[in-house]
């Protein structure tokens, strides 16, 4: 391959994907366009340490290999791009590529009675929100949280371990995704914490003009707050792919090598990306994991540098907040029944495996870390297997 | 913050790993990557070798990228 590569979207995603280029023998230029003027930095660390003050945020940089030659086309917002011109347009003039990598992400999506733009709501995606965050969390303000995600959940977590007074409202069970056990977990850490969660709740109105400082619920219920943190999940960035011709709907469609759907030398890696993964079927999917990203930058770059492969992926996440960790791997959401691994749901420590009718589909563990590797052999494997997930 | 136990190879092999266990978070996606290699012991602690083949060498490389904590160091 000898085009220049052009990746658009400089975390990690588009990051790995240019190490794996270069790793593969790539020798000709590759540009990197990121929005943000940071070199890329790790994220998960933002809604924990970085909230709680522990780790700063300059200490999120991820580490770029010695020798990777990227030319990085910082604080620039690419706003468009014409396949058959080859170029992508950007608010600092055009750039043309010979291959494409798009890996611009996803966003916090918002609510209309929100108005993001008011000096006391706050959603959290980049270091700059974090920061932001970070330093109206230290004047210990009573925060409310929109969501009980695991992003809620974790935020929640770091504002209450710093003095904060917290409650969450979520429609949801808190990490509905890990399924009701983990959710039963979750409520008691929530609320050992001290923080208060209306479940099953909306909002319906906000009191306090511009600066909105009491929530009103379906219930009637009245929250007052002096910050509000927005957390009810992400949208992917491809509004500047609108009229590309490119089929963006709910992400970038891609086949199962991820290149672009319709379209030769435009593949696209991490959240961004909707593609058929065969270990769970022919239905596309968008995953917003950290590890999602990074294997997709080197299947991604594989695909630019050896032709179209199939890329496959056993799904796995982390959450930490109040001190514990939970572990994901697989699409647990698909599961029709559980099965106890280890632990106890009732002391808050456990393992579980989700099935699909006699298919293992994932498994989840609160704080045992170990049962959750065995499971992970088995469902990277595409066929139903007989055997019982067993020590 | 997690014990990390190694195991001295005994064929020796061409690809030396080492893991810092200050920066170990015990993900486990090494294990994921390659169980070759990682393994958790009973005591849910990190086990791995410290020299493997290079063979092994695409599989550990995906373990050193997907280490959410950049605690895996590969040497030649």
């Amino acid at each position: 391959m000898r085009d220049d590569v052009v990746i658009v979207g400089a975390s990690l995603a588009g990051l790995r994907t240019a190490e794996a280029l270069r790793r593969g023998g790539f020798a000709g230029r590759i540009s990197v366009i990121g929005d943000e003027p940071h070199m890329p930095y790790d994220r998960p660390p933002l809604s924990k340490e970085v909230l709680t003050g522990e780790r700063g945020h300059e200490e999120c940089a991820l580490p770029t290999a010695e020798g990777l030659d990227v030319e990085w086309l910082l604080g620039r917002r690419a706003t468009a791009l014409d396949i058959g011109r080859r170029t992508v347009r950007t608010d600092g003039g055009d750039v043309r590529f010979g291959k494409l990598v798009i890996a611009t992400g996803v966003r916090p999506r918002t609510l209309p009675l929100f108005d993001t733009g008011a000096d006391n709501v706050f959603t959290l995606r980049s270091l700059d929100d974090a920061v932001t965050l970070r330093t109206e969390l230290e004047r210990r303000p009573k925060v409310l949280i929109v969501g009980a995600g695991f992003i809620g959940v974790e935020v929640a977590s770091s504002a209450a371990k710093l003095g904060c007074e917290v409650t969450l409202v979520s429609p949801d069970p808190p990490v509905a995704p890990a399924g009701p056990d983990a959710s039963q977990v979750c409520r008691r850490l929530l609320a050992d914490g001290g923080c208060v969660l209306h479940e099953g709740r909306v909002i319906r109105g906000l009191g306090g003009g511009r600066t909105p400082d009491v929530a009103t619920l379906d219930d009637g219920t009245k929250v007052p707050f002096d910050i509000a943190v927005v957390a009810v999940g992400a949208a992917p960035n491809t509004e500047w792919l609108v009229g590309s011709g490119l089929d963006v709907e709910n992400g970038v469609r891609c086949d199962a090598s991820l290149t672009a759907a319709g379209a030769e030398d435009i593949v696209a890696a991490g959240d961004v990306a909707r593609w058929p993964n065969a270990l769970f079927g022919t239905e596309p999917m968008r995953i917003e994991h950290w590890a999602n990203a990074v294997e997709h930058g080197a299947a991604a770059a594989r695909t630019l540098l050896e032709g179209p492969t199939a890329h496959t992926s056993v799904p796995s996440f982390w959450s930490d907040h109040f001190g514990i960790r939970l572990q994901a791997i697989g699409l647990p959401r698909l599961g029709d029944r559980t099965e106890l691994l280890d632990g106890d749901v009732a002391e808050g420590r456990f393992a579980q495996a989700f099935y699909a009718g006699d298919r293992l589909v994932g498994a989840v563990t609160y704080g045992m870390p170990r049962a959750i590797a065995r499971c992970r052999a088995r469902l990277a494997r595409p066929e139903p297997a007989e055997e019982t997930v067993g020590a | 913050m997690y014990t990390v136990v190694i195991h001295e190879p005994e064929g020796g092999g061409s690809l030396k790993v080492r893991v810092d266990e200050d920066m170990c978070d015990l993900h486990a996606q090494c294990v994921f990557a390659a169980p070759e290699v990682f393994r958790l012991n009973d005591a849910g602690e990190l086990e791995y070798e410290t020299e493997v083949s290079d063979d092994l060498a695409d599989k550990l490389r995906s373990a050193q990228s997907l280490c959410p904590a950049a605690a895996i160091e590969l040497l030649p």
